[in-house]
């Protein structure tokens, strides 16, 4: 039996089809895919991610412990400010990629994905000192995406002057609906927006509320072109316990000053034998997760790991691991499916290029 | 509610008798499951298949399905229109989405085909 989410209700109103996704029933599309997904590009739209976990680190010790668990900077990192890092195990595989808030000099927020949200929590709590503390805040925190070019000035009519100034990965503590709520500039679109945390009744006034201001609802087949179109990687299928995270090339989220688990091998450059790399392909027809990717000769040097048609790129696109001699922009790759084979190119990540996810907020909060 | 003017395969493609050919395409339905199509893997005119044969791709953002010839006979056309707008299945399933022209080998093998009740009734 699959969990619900504190929207499940408004879904189903809405006429969403439903499917299972990190053990949660979850939208996967209300008016379309292409629809939302256009809308997302030009508008706005609102995702339900309540399934995504949410943890508490905090304590004296929860620097020095988070940045032993987790691959980004964590030291570094200031308060009102979040970073995307990943959690390896001891062979620097990916048990799961993750957003740190930090809250304040001693508290930190962990955002973690549905599918992983226990084992995370057992791993976490086996590695904190005696002077850290974990509380597992998921049950009690839902989560609300607002994305798209429209979606700032939707935020500002509905919390006030808090948006302003609000930078790409930086965040806010503020109030909604009298309630307190973290707003967070950050996503998985591309476009510019928001992801907001907040107590399940606040949640469930802030989606309608934006929806009467003209936010749309996506589904989590929007959610995967659009995040496929920004080069962003999905957990399962480019991040896996059984490939290590230095292949992965988001050399961003490692901190190369530090050690972390999984770091010797991660940050060991001879251990990279793939890469990373986007394909464009040459039609509309996808190529598929487990796909085989092939060179000139019909030589096998990688495999698929996410594939669609690309709405907003009116093409193929795929996300892939390769032979490193291979993942230079340019470099042609065939992909191997079952009955037939189709061209494609490495292409230089996002393959959306207009996304408006790191523009200056101030552009976006006035009405055009 | 689906047309009656044409007979229906279990593998929801339609099949409706124009003159001496078959117009071939997917059910209303099969379009609304299958969600916002993207590529249409079109059969080759001249082509000869048995009924039951594979003889395309209708692939939508979530998955891909193949097609099934639902009477056997020669390709005499197929809708090139959907190479660029495949998003025609999606708008007008029953018309302007046709996929492809069979020339039957013999008509009798319509009879095998489910009315449109039945067909209606597996859904």
């Amino acid at each position: 039996m699959s969990e619900r989410t504190c929207l499940h209700d408004v879904h189903v109103a809405l006429g969403a089809q439903m499917g299972p996704f990190g053990g949660f029933d979850m939208p996967i599309q209300y008016a379309g895919i292409m629809a939302e997904h256009q809308a997302c590009r030009e508008g706005a739209v609102l995702f339900d991610t309540c399934h995504m976990g949410e943890f508490l680190i905090e304590g004296a010790g929860a620097v020095a412990d988070l940045d032993t668990l987790v691959s980004c900077s964590i030291g570094s990192l200031q308060t009102g400010q979040c970073r995307y890092g990943l959690m390896c195990n001891p062979d620097g595989g990916v048990m799961d990629d993750l957003l740190v808030y930090r809250l304040d000099e001693q508290r930190f927020m962990l955002v973690v994905n549905a599918g992983t949200q226990a084992s995370d929590a057992a791993w976490i709590e086996e590695h904190l000192g005696s002077d850290t503390t974990f509380s597992n805040l998921s049950a009690d925190t839902a989560k609300i995406d607002l994305q798209g070019p429209a979606a700032p000035r939707m935020v500002k009519a509905l919390l006030g002057e808090a948006i302003a100034g609000l930078k790409y990965y930086r965040f806010v503590q503020t109030a909604y609906r009298g309630e307190p709520v973290v707003l967070s500039r950050t996503g998985y679109t591309g476009e510019i927006g928001v992801e907001v945390y907040a107590a399940p009744d606040q949640a469930i006034a802030f989606w309608h509320d934006a929806m009467e201001l003209g936010a749309e609802p996506a589904g989590l087949g929007a959610r995967d072109t659009l995040r496929l179109e920004a080069g962003m990687p999905l957990y399962g299928h480019e991040l896996t316990p059984q490939r290590h995270a230095g292949e992965c090339g988001f050399s961003r989220a490692m901190a190369q000053d530090k050690t972390f688990i999984g770091s010797d091998v991660v940050c060991d450059l001879s251990k990279r034998q793939q890469a990373l790399v986007g394909i464009q392909l040459e039609g509309r027809r996808a190529a598929r997760a487990g796909d085989a990717l092939c060179d000139g000769s019909g030589v096998e040097v990688g495999v698929v790991t996410s594939g669609s048609y690309g709405p907003s790129i009116g093409a193929a696109i795929a996300l892939g691991y390769v032979d490193g001699a291979l993942a230079e922009p340019g470099t042609a790759l065939t992909i191997r499916m079952a009955r037939s084979e189709l061209a494609g190119r490495v292409t230089a990540l996002p393959f959306w290029k207009q996304g408006s996810a790191r523009k200056r907020i101030e552009g976006f909060l006035d009405a055009g | 509610m689906s047309q009656d003017d044409r007979k229906y395969a279990k593998s929801h493609e339609w099949a409706k008798p124009d003159g001496d050919v078959v117009v071939v395409g997917i059910s209303d339905h099969a379009q609304q499951e299958l969600g916002d199509i993207t590529f249409v893997e079109l059969p080759t005119v001249g082509q000869v298949m048995e009924a039951g044969a594979e003889c395309g791709v209708v692939e939508s953002v979530k998955a891909a399905s193949d097609l099934f010839a639902p009477i056997g006979g020669e390709v005499v056309a197929v809708n090139d229109a959907l190479e660029d707008t495949p998003e025609l299945i999606n708008q007008d399933a029953w018309e302007a989405g046709w996929i492809l022209k069979l020339k039957p080998s013999d008509l009798g093998q319509m009879d095998a085909l489910m009315s449109v009740a039945d067909y209606d009734a597996t859904l």
